[in-house]
């Protein structure tokens, strides 16, 4: 019998083998890794080094656990270089392997934005472990580093970086931090409480250049100020990992387009977490993966499931200012209401019927996080 | 008393210390959380993550 691949060992591979598993330990599965294949959560890179955590430590469950646990066959290091559909095979570095169903779960590449001169090679970004790794190397001996986004993953960086000590230059295009994901008067408040740490913010701008000094590096930025710093990192965005899929003819719009059974254009051909656009959707964090991971997992297993989004609060990984957001969409028609504020903000998003359908706690509120999720009006 | 850890994230919860920061006292045997607590640290909801005991 010809088995299930999964490409891919982060959280959605490995969420979808162990659901899998739950219902049914005969069906052979191989799991494909271009790295080590050791559980990690990823999550975690950005709020590891103040805890001074190597890189081994963010192992949850080395690969060989994985793979005896799981009762599947991993194959580490390999890389796959293009999907055969109409014969059901995988060319990879490790030959040609033959698949029943074959589970996408590739991920995504960190979003690169062009910087001009000499040292632009030298931007850092962190996606994997290896990236973490490679981070804690360069951060020997830094004291000043400039992040560019100030995003989740921005802040998440900037306030662990100034917990460990470094200044740090947070630079972004947009008004205010987290402006993608939360309203004004919310993402304002995570500004004084990381100014007192050490973050200098620059909003409004992005990198323009950035040139080897004697002392590190020098950026100029869009708006014509300049930065010194021994150590650039980038958290700009991810974009879905869709090169293989394009490249076999599946649809792909922003992420390989599935529908609610996780299913591509190809019905032998199934996609879940970051490099997959469910129902119109990208949605790179937890929850939704934990969703469409069990709700693949009754797919390959036979059974009539579909993925149900609930909602899905995101937790923003910033201890000088906690914030936890359920986030709406950009076009939702409604409006931001402040519940209440103190040590922080609570803000909820109501729709035209006055339903509440988001909502934006941080500081002293977000203990309040499971009670706002249940005040949601479900749509 | 038992130590417990989320699978997902690595979050670890000790029945001794309890989670007092979320209103969970010390001493709190897993099986009495609410089941609609959620991992502090990933968000997965209690029911729908598997702790192993370590």
């Amino acid at each position: 019998m010809k088995p299930i691949i999964v490409l891919g060992s982060g959280l959605a591979g490995y969420t979808v083998v162990r659901e899998l598993r739950k219902l049914n330990r005969e069906i052979p599965i191989t799991m494909i890794s271009q790295d080590s294949g050791d559980y990690y959560s990823k999550p975690t890179l950005s709020n590891a080094f103040a805890q001074g955590k190597a890189p081994a430590a963010l192992v949850l469950t080395s690969a060989e656990a994985m793979e005896k646990q799981l009762g599947i066959t991993l194959l580490t290091h390999c890389k796959v270089n293009a999907i055969h559909r109409l014969t059901r095979q995988l060319d990879t570095s490790a030959g040609l392997l033959d698949y029943d169903r074959l589970v996408l779960a590739a991920g995504a590449d960190p979003i690169r934005i062009p910087v001009q001169g000499d040292a632009a090679d030298a931007i850092l970004s962190v996606n994997d472990l290896a990236d973490y790794a490679h981070l804690r190397d360069q951060l020997e001996g830094a004291k000043t580093v400039a992040i560019m986004g100030g995003g989740l993953i921005g802040c998440e960086f900037a306030n662990d970086l100034a917990i460990a000590g470094f200044k740090v230059h947070v630079i972004d295009p947009g008004p205010y931090p987290l402006a993608g994901l939360l309203p004004e008067q919310a993402g304002c408040q995570l500004l004084e409480p990381l100014s007192k740490m050490g973050v200098t913010w620059h909003f409004g701008s992005a990198v323009h250049s950035m040139n080897a000094s004697d002392t590190g590096y020098a950026l100029t930025l869009t708006d014509n100020s300049t930065i010194k710093a021994d150590l650039v990192l980038s958290a700009v965005g991810l974009r879905p990992r869709t090169q293989l899929a394009r490249e076999a003819g599946l649809i792909v719009n922003r992420g390989i387009v599935v529908d609610d059974q996780l299913r591509s254009s190809d019905a032998a051909i199934y996609a879940l977490g970051d490099c997959a656009e469910i129902d119109g959707r990208v949605l790179p964090f937890v929850l939704p993966i934990m969703q469409a991971g069990r709700a693949l997992a009754k797919v390959l297993n036979g059974e009539d499931a579909k993925v149900v989004f609930p909602y899905m609060p995101v937790v923003v990984k910033t201890p000088a200012h906690p914030v936890a957001v359920s986030p709406v969409a950009r076009d939702a028609a409604g409006a931001w209401q402040v519940l209440a504020s103190g040590q922080g903000i609570k803000m909820g998003f109501f729709n035209p019927q006055n339903q509440m359908t988001g909502f934006s706690i941080s500081g002293e509120f977000t203990a309040e996080r499971n009670e706002m999720t249940k005040l949601l009006v479900t749509i | 008393m038992k130590v417990l850890q989320c699978v997902v994230c690595g979050f670890i919860y000790n029945e001794v210390d309890g989670l007092p920061e979320e209103g969970i006292a010390p001493g709190t045997a897993w099986a009495d959380i609410p089941a609609d607590w959620a991992c502090p640290d990933c968000g997965v909801a209690k029911a729908d993550f598997d702790m192993v005991e370590i």
